[in-house]
């Protein structure tokens, strides 16, 4: 038991806000949690208990009555025509530190002499502690603040039933909650806002993929996040490895100096250098489109155009992601052997020959694990859509907003956060397909190592 | 190693120079562009890339100080950056330091002790890092709006929720300062144990002076990621003067309200730095890349 008092802080953490959120959004993803259905049954039938309409035919004229020290008494008088003259008092209350909560109200003996009334000035000063009040008159009426002067008997709308129905007092219809629907419905199934949260079971998913509204974006969402992905870690793989094989040619100078240059993009925070990106892509004020208009005439629309978006959203990750290869590729050649190339040279091979026999194919396998990451990396690169692009510009025709540069994470980013109304339930369900997805591509890489761990081993 | 170097080598070495300096142009284009950007005036000149006009007004800005225009009219800051600054650090420095507390204990644990599941333990750990937190944000979010209903400076919009939820992201730290315990010999603990130290004595006590490099490695690791961390912090956090830097800064890149010169200034103060201690801490973030982290 001596070792979990070690590990008690670390695993804590992870399994509260690591591992949990992980389960708990598989969880939501069966739920209709949303902004119409945010609260608990008992908390959306507690909402709708506490709504109520406040009779000005019943209301009552107030006066305050100072009593002792800081203390004073609240006195009802009864208004209107024919109206019975016998007045309520309260208590001394200490109004000065407000404290909500019943006051029971009792009838006020005529003889029984009152100090001057509060003016307007010291009401109006002492208006929050009125307004906690909840007063109770003998015959159970209750009243609350209504203005300046009066207190109005306060009438619910609703009325709690057997088995958790509500009952609407005014007309006597009666709403059953319905827990598949997660709402109060009457027998015409009319609902009552808000709603509660229920599971839903499969619904989400059914709508993810049976629903063709809904689809036709989520296919389409999904091929780009794949293409955006690949070519991303293509791109900068290209650049990347080639800049590594040419760097580690000892015959060039400065290579220390090229190698710091080129390593600045992964240095500089992500979130500046996107935003940076955004700027200068911006299709009017941009430096971008400024040298290409003085070079070429043409003002090319980044933000606006589907293909050129995409395009520019490759480009910045490109040039976000290619140090990060440099790297790990540089660090993957210089443990080759160099006798290798010694022997190569003396057969006359020349560069070319001497990386595609020698170099690729012996950092390829020690980089395939570490590409797989990169992929899965950028299968869920948020910041990146998120700061540039913001999945825009927009399908036409969609029933939830949908970006034509979203990637699969931005996508239920904006259903949950953003416009369409809140839908948890339906991003979540989006994020447990992403969590199989990146399960998948964690198991390939858990079987890529291992292989290579075996192998190194067998030596 | 010999190699007849002939007259084809000295023209491919000047290719290879030609080639390099032109991405390198490429590569630094966009971040001397935001330099030159924060020293022009006005937020929407174009054309000259080099400011024929050193204007100091965005830093002005940037630094908090209101601007006179040569019209008289008066320029306000925009967005609080340096509050936004201040907040990105306290929060990065804070959560920093309970990530080295909570990691170096567990590490401690990991390395020194036995007990049951341990590799299981170990490896799923690693398994769950590679789930990446912008999938479950909702979860987030509802977690700690549930948290603050009991615990308010735990909740949304607090920078204590915040921090809270960047310990989480501990499972690589662990890692790296286990295995740094690990090539220190169980020989000096046993001994101090054989003195009279308990176990909480002989890892306060000996093996943590030893591995305070480690530490300050693991440190810098974790404000660098800190700082720059984006999905949480943009759920948990929505009202202007909480942001940290990392969601403030979009604001300057509104369409109906484009602040492109007082962004760049605002970029390059805070990206400096950032940038900087980056670079310092370079070595040991190359040795953890290889072994399969990704910035984020």
């Amino acid at each position: 038991m001596n070792a979990w008092r070690y590990l008690f802080p670390g695993v804590l953490a992870m399994l509260l806000f690591v591992a949990f959120p992980l389960v708990y959004t598989v969880q939501i993803g069966f739920t209709n949690y949303s902004a119409s259905n945010l609260l608990s049954e008992d908390r959306a039938r507690g909402y709708l208990l506490e709504q109520a309409e406040v009779s000005e035919s019943r209301a009552y004229g107030f006066s305050l009555h100072a009593d002792g020290d800081d203390r004073a008494r609240l006195v009802l008088t009864p208004q209107g025509e024919g109206a019975s003259s016998t007045r309520f008092a309260s208590a001394p209350l200490s109004l000065g530190s407000p404290q909500a909560g019943a006051v029971a109200m009792q009838p006020l003996a005529l003889d029984v002499k009152l100090s001057a009334p509060y003016s307007l000035r010291q009401v109006v000063a002492n208006r929050d502690a009125l307004k906690a009040l909840r007063l109770t008159l003998p015959d159970q009426s209750q009243l609350i603040y209504a203005g300046l002067r009066e207190f109005a008997v306060f009438e619910p709308l609703w009325q709690v039933q057997p088995g958790g129905a509500l009952k609407r007092l005014l007309d006597g219809a009666v709403y059953q909650p319905n827990r598949d629907t997660g709402y109060f419905e009457d027998a015409q199934g009319e609902r009552l806002q808000p709603g509660f949260k229920v599971g839903v079971g499969f619904a989400n998913y059914a709508r993810l993929f049976g629903d063709a509204d809904m689809r036709g974006p989520f296919v389409s969402i999904f091929i780009w996040t794949v293409v955006f992905a690949g070519l991303t870690v293509l791109f900068s793989t290209a650049i990347g490895m080639t800049l590594a094989v040419v760097l580690n040619w000892e015959a060039l100078k400065y290579r220390t100096l090229y190698r710091t240059l080129l390593f600045l993009p992964y240095a500089v925070p992500g979130f500046i250098s996107i935003l940076v990106f955004k700027g200068l892509f911006n299709q009017n004020f941009g430096e971008i489109n400024a040298i290409l208009n003085a070079l070429f005439g043409v003002k090319p629309a980044w933000f606006a155009d589907p293909m050129l978006a995409k395009a520019m959203i490759l480009i910045v990750n490109t040039w976000l992601g290619y140090p990060y290869i440099m790297v790990l590729c540089t660090g993957l050649i210089k443990s080759i052997p160099s006798d290798l190339y010694e022997a190569s040279a003396i057969a006359g091979a020349k560069p070319l020959t001497n990386f595609f026999r020698i170099t690729a194919p012996l950092i390829i396998k020690p980089l395939t694990p570490l590409l797989i990451s990169a992929f899965a990396f950028n299968f869920n690169n948020f910041v990146l859509i998120s700061l540039l692009t913001d999945g825009r510009p927009d399908y036409l025709n969609t029933k939830l907003p949908a970006g034509t540069t979203d990637i699969l994470v931005s996508y239920t980013y904006r259903i949950a956060f953003t416009d369409a109304g809140a839908n948890f339930g339906l991003a979540a369900a989006i994020s447990t397909v992403i969590f199989f997805l990146v399960a998948i591509l964690s198991l390939v890489n858990l079987k890529l190592t291992q292989s290579k761990d075996l192998s190194k081993g067998g030596h | 190693m010999a190699v007849v170097t002939g007259k084809s080598q000295r023209w491919r070495i000047t290719l290879a120079h030609l080639g390099l300096w032109v991405l390198i142009a490429i590569t630094l284009f966009p971040l001397l562009a935001v330099v030159s950007i924060s020293l022009r005036p006005g937020n929407f000149a174009t054309g000259s890339l080099i400011p024929t006009e050193i204007s100091l007004e965005h830093w002005k800005l940037a630094l908090g100080f209101s601007h006179i225009q040569a019209d008289g009219v008066v320029v306000q800051p925009p967005f609080p950056v340096l509050l936004w600054l201040w907040n990105s650090i306290k929060i990065a420095t804070i959560s920093s330091l309970l990530i080295v507390a909570v990691s170096t204990t567990a590490a401690y644990g990991f390395a020194r002790l036995k007990f049951r599941f341990k590799s299981t333990i170990l490896n799923s750990m690693l398994l769950l890092q590679m789930f990446p937190v912008a999938v479950a944000l909702v979860a987030i979010y509802a977690i700690f709006e549930a948290i603050g209903g009991v615990i308010p400076w735990l909740g949304i919009e607090t920078h204590g929720g915040l921090i809270v939820a960047y310990i989480g992201g501990v499972a690589m730290h662990i890692w790296t300062i286990k295995g740094y315990f690990e090539t220190i010999p169980t020989e000096i603990e046993e001994c101090a144990k054989v003195d009279g130290a308990t176990s909480w004595q002989a890892f306060y006590k000996v093996l943590l002076p030893m591995a305070v490099p480690i530490l300050m490695v693991v440190f810098v690791l974790a404000f660098i990621g800190t700082i720059i961390e984006y999905p949480i912090a943009s759920v948990l956090l929505r009202e202007e003067p909480n942001l940290t830097l990392a969601v403030g800064s979009k604001y300057y890149l509104y369409e109906q309200r484009y602040l492109w010169g007082d962004f760049a200034a605002a970029a390059v103060l805070s990206g400096l730095p950032i940038t900087l201690v980056f670079l310092a801490a370079q070595r040991w973030i190359v040795s953890g890349l290889t072994s399969g982290g990704v910035k984020g």
